[in-house]
C-alpha cells in the first residue's frame, strides 16, 4: 500500500477541522440551507411564472442577475490569478493562503455561471449556445472562456492538494475511500515531486492569461455594444482590475474568518494580511485611476446620449450608488490601508474588504443598470427596482457559496500543509541563497546564464 | 436581390396608431394587460413614441413618430446573438427564430432603438380575441425575443401568389399591415433598390432623415419631416 512518509509535527493542528465537527458547524450548516431553499422558492417561483417576477422591464432587460454574474466573476479573481502571480513570483508568504483563494476561485465560477442560467428566458434551451454557436457573439467567448478558467482552475487547485490528500489518507481514520482515490498513489518520492511541481508550475502560467481573458471578457459583454457608457476601450482592462479588486477583498474576508473559526492565528499572520492589505491598496488606486479616467473622459466629450447617463449616476438617480461606490471602493479603503496603524491589524484589511466588495457590486450595478436606463431614444427612459425574487436568488447564491466553502474545510485542509512544510525545510535556506546571490561579490546563481 | 424599406411621413402622420393596432392584430401580439403595462413590459412591434414639444402659443405640443425595427443594414442585434436566433436574410429583413432564441435578452439590449421586445410570461389571448388570431404568424412562447418582421409572411404569401400566376413580383404586392393600414397615408413601403418606385422616391426627399444614423447601423425605415424631428431626437 502505497505511504507518504510526511512528519506532521505541529501541522496536525490543519487537520483539526476534518477530524472533528462541533455543534456550531452544523447550526451553520442548517441556517445556510434554510437560506438556499428559500433561493430555491424563488427560483421555483421564477421557473414556474417567468421572468415576469424579476422588476425587469423595457428597456431595463438586464438587472441584477447580470449584476451578479460580474461581480461573482470578478470575485474568482481571488484566487487562480492572486495564488498563481504569488506562486510564480517566489513570493514565500504564500504557502498558508493559496488554498484559502483557489477555493473561492473554484466555487465561486459555478455561481457566476448560475446568474447567466438564472437570467435566461429559456434555461431550458442553454444547450444551443453549443448546438448553434454564433462565435461573433461576446456571450460565445465568454462560455468559451469562462469553461477554460472553471477547468484550469480546478486542475490547479486539485494539484497541490494531491500531497495533503495523501497526508489524510495516512493519518486519518475516516473517508479512505475518498482520499485514497484523490491521492492518486502519492507517496512522495523525488519523481511524483518533480512532476507535481513541475504540472504546478505549468498551471500557474497557464492560468493567468486564462484569468486576464475572462473579465475582458465579461466586459466585452457590455463594451462591444454600441450603447453609451458601455462602448468604451477602457472596459476590458478596467474590468480586470476591478476583478482582482474585489477578489482581494474576497481573500481577506475569507481569511479573517478561517483564522478566527479555525483558530489558525499562528498561520495567517498579520503580516499576511498587511501584504494581501497593500496589494489591495495599490487595487484601489488603480480602480480610482481606471474610474476617473472613465468618468472624465465622458464628462469632457459631452455627448448627450453619454451626459444623460453620467448625470444619473452623478447627480441624479442613481447618484446616492454612485457616491457610496466612491467612500467604499476608494475612500474607506485607502483611509485604512494608507495608514501604517490601522493597516497592521487584522480588523483594518477586513473592513477594508468587507467595504470593497460592497463597492464593487455596486460598481456592477452602476454599469449594468443605468445605461438600460437611459438608452439613446429617450422616450424609452424606464426605472428599475428588483424584485424579492432577484434578491431571494442573490441571498441564495450567497448562502451557498459560504456553506460549500465551509463543507471544503472539513474535507480538506484550508491551509496547504505540504507547502508550510517545504517552506520550513527547504525556502528558509534557499531564500538565503537567493538574497545572497542578488549581491555584489556574489557568484552568479546557477539559474543565470555563464558569463 | 430587392432591399424591403419603409418611409414613414410625420408631416402627415396624424398619431391615430391604427398601424400600431393593425401590427397587434396582424402579428398575434399578445395583450400584456394594464399590470404589466405598468411594470413597463408591454409588447408592442410598431410603437408611437411621443416627445413633449411643449406649449406654444397656449397650445400643447407633442411630437409623434412612429418606430418599427429599423431593419438595419448593419443590424447591432444580430451579431451578439451567441445562437444565430436573430439573424437578416438575403434582402436585408432582420428576422427572429423564435425556437431557437434562449431569452439571453442580449439582441434587445444592444439594439439603440429600443424595439425588441421580450416575452414576460406566456401570452394570452382573451376569449373572443382567440378566434381572430392570424394563421400565418406563430405565437411566441414565453422567455423568448419578437420583434417587427416588416410582416415577413406576407411577403412569402405575395411571392407565392405571384409565382401561381407566372408574373414578378410587383410594386404593392407586398406591403406590411402597418403600411396598409395608415389612414393618413402617412407610410410608404417597397424595394428600395427599384428606382422607380414611390418608397425610394420618398426615401431620397430633402425632408428625409434616419433615426440615430451616426451610429452607422444603417437603418432601411425613412423618416420625413420638415418640421423640428430634422434628426434629433
Amino acid at each position: 500500500m502505497a505511504r507518504f512518509e510526511f512528519e506532521l509535527g505541529d501541522d496536525h493542528r490543519l487537520l483539526a477541522p476534518i477530524a472533528r465537527t462541533g455543534p456550531k458547524f452544523w447550526a451553520l450548516t442548517a441556517a445556510l440551507i434554510a437560506v438556499w431553499l428559500w433561493g430555491m422558492f424563488a427560483w421555483f417561483t421564477q421557473l414556474g411564472k417567468g421572468l415576469q417576477v424579476t422588476g425587469l422591464n423595457v428597456p431595463v432587460y438586464w438587472g441584477l442577475y447580470i449584476t451578479n454574474f460580474v461581480f461573482f466573476i470578478g470575485i474568482s479573481h481571488a484566487g487562480t490569478l492572486i495564488s498563481a502571480i504569488l506562486r510564480l513570483s517566489q513570493a514565500e508568504w504564500r504557502r498558508s493562503i493559496t488554498r484559502a483563494a483557489e477555493v473561492i476561485t473554484v466555487l465561486v465560477l459555478f455561481f457566476g455561471v448560475g446568474c447567466v442560467l438564472l437570467d435566461l428566458g429559456r434555461p431550458d434551451r442553454a444547450l444551443n449556445v453549443l448546438k448553434h454557436p454564433h462565435f461573433t457573439s461576446p456571450l460565445l467567448w465568454d462560455v468559451t472562456s469562462i469553461t477554460i478558467y472553471l477547468t484550469c482552475s480546478t486542475i490547479y487547485l486539485y494539484l497541490p492538494l494531491i500531497p495533503d490528500i495523501a497526508i489524510l489518507r495516512d493519518n486519518l481514520g475516516k473517508r479512505q475511500w475518498l482520499y485514497r482515490a484523490l491521492a492518486l498513489g502519492w507517496t512522495g518520492s523525488e519523481r511524483q515531486q518533480r512532476l507535481l511541481n513541475r504540472a504546478i508550475s505549468i498551471m500557474a502560467v497557464l492560468v493567468i492569461p486564462v484569468a486576464v481573458s475572462v473579465h475582458t471578457v465579461v466586459s466585452w459583454v457590455f463594451a462591444m455594444t454600441v450603447q453609451p457608457m458601455w462602448h468604451s476601450t477602457i472596459f476590458g482592462p478596467y474590468f480586470v482590475v476591478g476583478a482582482i479588486f474585489s477578489g482581494i477583498a474576497a481573500i481577506i474576508v475569507a481569511m479573517a474568518i478561517i483564522r478566527k473559526v479555525y483558530h489558525l492565528e499562528d498561520y495567517l499572520k498579520i503580516i499576511h494580511f498587511n501584504n494581501l492589505a497593500l496589494l489591495l491598496l495599490v487595487m484601489a488606486l488603480l480602480w480610482f485611476y481606471f474610474t476617473f479616467a472613465e468618468f472624465l473622459t465622458t464628462f469632457y466629450g459631452s455627448e448627450p446620449s453619454h451626459m444623460l447617463i453620467f448625470q444619473s449616476k452623478v447627480s441624479g438617480e442613481f447618484s446616492a450608488y454612485f457616491w457610496t461606490m466612491v467612500i467604499t471602493c476608494f475612500v474607506i479603503p485607502v483611509g485604512l490601508l494608507a495608514n501604517n496603524r490601522t493597516r497592521k491589524t487584522i480588523w483594518g484589511p477586513v473592513v477594508a474588504s468587507i467595504s470593497v466588495n460592497i463597492g464593487m457590486w455596486l460598481e456592477r450595478f452602476l454599469i449594468v443598470v443605468p445605461s438600460l436606463s437611459n438608452p439613446r431614444l429617450p422616450m424609452e427612459a424606464a426605472t428599475y427596482h428588483p424584485s424579492w425574487v432577484e434578491w431571494s436568488l442573490l441571498a441564495g447564491f450567497l448562502a451557498m457559496f459560504v456553506l460549500l466553502y465551509a463543507v471544503f474545510t472539513k474535507f480538506f485542509p484550508i491551509v496547504s500543509i505540504w507547502e508550510i512544510h517545504e517552506g520550513r525545510e527547504h525556502s528558509v535556506a534557499e531564500v538565503t541563497e537567493r538574497v545572497a546571490s542578488y549581491l555584489p561579490g556574489a557568484p552568479e546563481s546557477s539559474h543565470a546564464p555563464e558569463a | 436581390m430587392a432591399r424591403w424599406g419603409m418611409v414613414i411621413d410625420l408631416d402627415r402622420c396624424t398619431g391615430c396608431q391604427a398601424c400600431v393596432v393593425a401590427c397587434q392584430v396582424e402579428n398575434n401580439v399578445p395583450p400584456t394587460g394594464a399590470d404589466q403595462a405598468e411594470l413597463g413590459r408591454s409588447i408592442s412591434w410598431l410603437r408611437l413614441a411621443v416627445r413633449e414639444g411643449g406649449e406654444h402659443g397656449g397650445q400643447h405640443h407633442a411630437h409623434l413618430m412612429p418606430i418599427p425595427c429599423m431593419h438595419c443594414d448593419n443590424p447591432p442585434c444580430t451579431r451578439v446573438c451567441p445562437v444565430s436566433a436573430t439573424q437578416s436574410d438575403a434582402e436585408g429583413l432582420v428576422g427572429q427564430i423564435y425556437p431557437r432564441c434562449i431569452g439571453c435578452r442580449y439582441c434587445t439590449t444592444a439594439c439603440p432603438y429600443t424595439v425588441r421586445r421580450f416575452n414576460w410570461r406566456r401570452p394570452e389571448f382573451p376569449e373572443p380575441m382567440e378566434k381572430g388570431l392570424s394563421p400565418d404568424v406563430a405565437i411566441r412562447p414565453e422567455g423568448v425575443v419578437e420583434k417587427c418582421s416588416f410582416c415577413h409572411h406576407r411577403l412569402q404569401i405575395a411571392r407565392d401568389r405571384a409565382r401561381s400566376e407566372g408574373r414578378p413580383l410587383a410594386e404593392g404586392d407586398y406591403v406590411p399591415a402597418c403600411v396598409e393600414t395608415c389612414p393618413a397615408g402617412a407610410m410608404y413601403f417597397g424595394d428600395l433598390e427599384d428606382h422607380n418606385s414611390e418608397v425610394w422616391r420618398a426615401s431620397r426627399s430633402p425632408r428625409a432623415f434616419k433615426l440615430l444614423e451616426e451610429l452607422g447601423t444603417e437603418p432601411k425605415v425613412t423618416y420625413l419631416s420638415k418640421g423640428e424631428w430634422g434628426g434629433k431626437v
